[in-house]
Parts: structure tokens; sequence; C-alpha cells
């Protein structure tokens, strides 16, 4: 029993680039996770965009003062998608939505999964964009009221901007997380990153080196997403030079 | 132009404007004085309805503000309105903080709107600051932007609320000096300020509020050499 273990832990790297090779070359295991990159790539912008306007859309729901009817409807919309969607397991909204509410259409997989994750990351967006319009100061919004401009263009042009510039750390950690979470798009049919790893897996019956490689895969595009975000980051600081 | 009937403003049980009559002429200098806590910012935050009057009634140029169905925003663009947190908008150059409203309102195209901004940028000395960001400015320097920003508007009337408060006293100068160039130019102006030099130089009416209420209503020199009311007397031994 011992040796046993022994000889499984061995093994681990035991003929590491033989296996590589046959797992993504001999096989045309490298085109699969290709094909799974894109699907994966297409639904995290996808659910990113979503995200943030969706996101956005509720947050204003939510600091836009008012007690009218029309106003009192949308603060319990609101509440109850915020409410509903961190609530329950994204997974769980995933399965429900392609097995359940769109199984007649027929929609496709990436479709379903893209609108899933991307409503999904809305609720979250929201609550960061929330506390991204208040962070701004109240000066501003009497600015450009005070200049005629209506409560729309001055969220839109002067409260907004700024909450995207304070928010962009937490915006960033947010699509981080969605990259990831995109691996169960494969539970509905999706041929993701994920399921092009297991495909190769039940190909060559050796789990170590493609789900390693796809450990790695998974990090270059987070490293990469957190690049973009600091990029953009110093982009937009570029007023605050003193 | 501006007129003010039995105007009153409560936060919850406080009550900081208490039944406010006032008339505001074209052409007039209006300076609002009085304590801490009288009600004069909410007084001229009233005029263009940044604060919604709990009751009482606000006209401007013949237009009622604070009716169900009057058009705010439309109004508001003739009433140009200086902070004493300058407000000026940040992620913005100093052009666009003054091209934004015309532009954005179809009142000016682009190019109309930048040659109207870099116009009065040059009037106040500031051209150069055209591509700068608010935060390379000094406090001087920003007010003045914010003054010019509601000028881009061509507003009829100009509300000041405490303009220099938050400037450090070597610039409150520069500010003031472009006040008085805009008063001697004719533009209505309501001036809520502790500068009581410039209430006397400039003010064609002084107004000395306490407690939510307009105590005392006179010209400068009246009002500074010989106060009636007996808190207005009070006032004025303190801040002289």
């Amino acid at each position: 029993m011992n040796s046993f273990v022994l000889l499984a832990q061995e093994s681990l790297f035991h003929d590491f680039f033989g296996r590589l090779y046959r797992a993504f070359i001999a096989n045309n295991g490298w085109k699969e996770m290709l094909r799974g990159l894109e699907a994966t790539f297409y639904i995290s912008i996808g659910a990113l965009i979503l995200g943030m306007v969706l996101g956005a859309l509720v947050a204003v729901v939510k600091v836009t003062p008012g007690k009218g009817i029309l106003k009192r409807i949308l603060n319990i919309v609101a509440d109850v998608y915020i409410t509903v969607i961190r609530g329950t397991p994204v997974m769980v909204q995933l399965m429900l939505m392609y097995f359940g509410v769109f199984a007649a259409t027929g929609m496709d997989a990436i479709l379903v999964a893209t609108l899933v994750f991307g409503v999904n990351s809305g609720a979250y967006v929201a609550e960061v964009f929330r506390s991204g319009i208040q962070a701004v100061d109240r000066g501003q919004t009497e600015a450009g009221r005070s200049l005629g401009l209506s409560y729309g263009k001055t969220m839109w042009k002067i409260v907004l901007p700024q909450a995207v510039k304070n928010i962009l750390p937490a915006l960033g950690n947010e699509f981080i997380a969605l990259i990831k979470e995109t691996s169960v798009a494969g539970f509905v049919t999706v041929f993701d990153l994920t399921r092009a790893a297991r495909a190769i897996v039940s190909q060559t019956y050796d789990p170590f080196v493609p789900y390693l490689v796809l450990a790695a895969v998974y990090l270059v595009l987070v490293m990469i997403a957190s690049g973009l975000v600091k990029l953009l980051e110093r982009r937009l600081n570029r007023s605050d030079r003193g | 132009m501006i007129e003010v009937k039995g105007l009153s403003k409560s936060f919850g049980k406080l009550e900081v404007l208490r039944g406010i009559d006032y008339r505001i002429e074209k052409g007039e200098k209006i300076v609002v004085v009085g304590p801490s806590g009288s009600g004069k910012s909410t007084f001229l935050r009233c005029l263009n309805l940044l604060e919604v009057p709990t009751a009482g009634e606000v006209w401007f140029e013949g237009v009622r503000m604070n009716g169900k169905k009057s058009d705010i925003n439309r109004l508001r663009r003739k009433m140009g309105m200086v902070f004493q947190q300058f407000n000026l908008f940040p992620h913005m150059t100093v052009l666009r903080n003054l091209t934004l409203a015309p532009t954005q309102l179809g009142l000016a195209t682009k190019a109309e709107a930048e040659a109207r901004a870099l116009e009065l940028l040059c009037r106040v000395g500031l051209e150069e600051k055209a591509r700068s960001y608010p935060n390379q400015l000094s406090g001087g320097q920003k007010q003045r932007i914010a003054i010019v920003r509601a000028l881009t508007m061509n507003p009829d009337v100009m509300l000041f609320d405490e303009p220099t408060s938050a400037l450090d006293p070597e610039m409150v100068g520069e500010v003031l000096d472009l006040m008085k160039q805009l008063a001697r130019d004719g533009m209505t102006m309501v001036v809520v300020t502790h500068e009581m030099g410039f209430a006397r130089e400039v003010a064609t009416k002084v107004l000395f509020m306490d407690q939510g209420k307009i105590l005392e209503e006179a010209p400068p020199e009246q009002f500074f050499s010989r106060p009636q009311n007996p808190r207005a007397q009070e006032f004025l031994s303190k801040v002289l």
C-alpha cells in the first residue's frame, strides 16, 4: 500500500513532456483547447458587458431619489433581482435556464451561458456601482443640475465616469471571478476550456497534465485581465496628476 | 426678475426658512449676510431649486419655478450658480468643463462652445489653463473657472454661495475682482458671503438674515452705518 502511494507520487511528473505531447499534440488536443478558449472568451466578454450595463442600471435605479409608484416598483424589482441572484449558485441558475426556461427554444448554449453569467455578474456589479456612485461628492450633481443638465445627463456625463474610476479595482475583481466561474458552463453542454480539458482526459486517461495546463491557461487569462484593468486605471488617473 | 412668496424650508423638524417674501429686479446686486445657520445659503439654493421649498412660491422671469409642470432644467440654464467648493468636474479638462453644458444641451456645436469658452478664459486671464485638469489649479483659479463655467450658459442671474469661503486668504482678491467685474458689466447677482468689503462696494441692497427670516434690507451705506435691527447691530459689531 505504502509503496503504491509512493509510486503514484513519483509518477506524477513521470514522462511529463511525453504525456504533454500525447495530450495536446498527438491527438490534436490543442485544437480542442483553442475551441474551448474561444467559448470561454466569448462568454466572459459578453457577460462582462451585460453585467456592467445591468449593474449600472440597477445601481442608478437604487440611488435615484423619488417616491413615485414607478420608482417604488423599480426599487422592488432591483431588490428582488439582487437578492435572488446573489442567494443562489450560478450553476443552479445556469441549469435552470438551459434545461428549463430556454429548453424549448433551442437557444445556443453559449448564448444562454452568456446571459446567465451576465445577469449573475450584474447583481454583484450593481452593489459595487452603488457604492461608487454614492462616493461621488453631492456637489458634482448639484453643479451639473445648476447648469441645466437633466438628472440623467448629469448621472451619465458627470457622476458615473467618476464612480467607475473609483470602483475600477473592485470591477476588476468581479471580472476575474467571472472568468473563473465560466468553468461550470460545461454542465450545460458548452464546449469551454474546462470541457475541452475534460475531453482530452477522457481520451488519454491522464488527468494530471491536461488539468495542470488548464489551470495555467486560466491563470494567464486572469493575469491578462488584471493587467488590462491596471492599464485602464492608469489611463483614467491622468486627471489626478498634480 | 426673481420673486419669492412665503418661502419656507424645513429639514425634518428644523425650520430653516420661515416665510420669506422678496423680489429681485434685473441688474440688482443683492448681498445676503448673516450668522451661520441663519438660512442664507438655503435661501439661495431655493432660488434655483437645488433645495425644494417646503412651502411658498419661487418665480423667475414670470414663470413659477416650483410648479408641478415647470421645466426646471430649462429655467436653471438662465441661473448660473457658483459654489463654495467650486465643484469643477475633476475628470474633465478645464475646456471640457466649460463646454459640457452648452454642447450637451444642444445650444452650441463643439467648435462654437470651445471658441466661446476660450474667449471667456482670455477675459479672466486663464486661457493657458484650457487643457489643464482642475486639480492642477490653485483654489482661486478653480473658482474663477467655476464662474466662467456658469457664464458659458449666458445666464440672466448669477447666484454665489459663499464663493470665497474655501479659499486661502491670498486668493480671495482675484475671485472678488472677477465678481466686481461681472457686477460692472451689469449682471444681476445674488451673493451669500462674509466679505463685508465686497457687500459695501458692490451691493445695491444688503439683506440681513437670521433664524430663517430677512430681518433687514437696506442699501449698503445705510446698512453698515445705521443698521436698524438689533440683531443686525449685534452681528455687525462682531464682524466689523
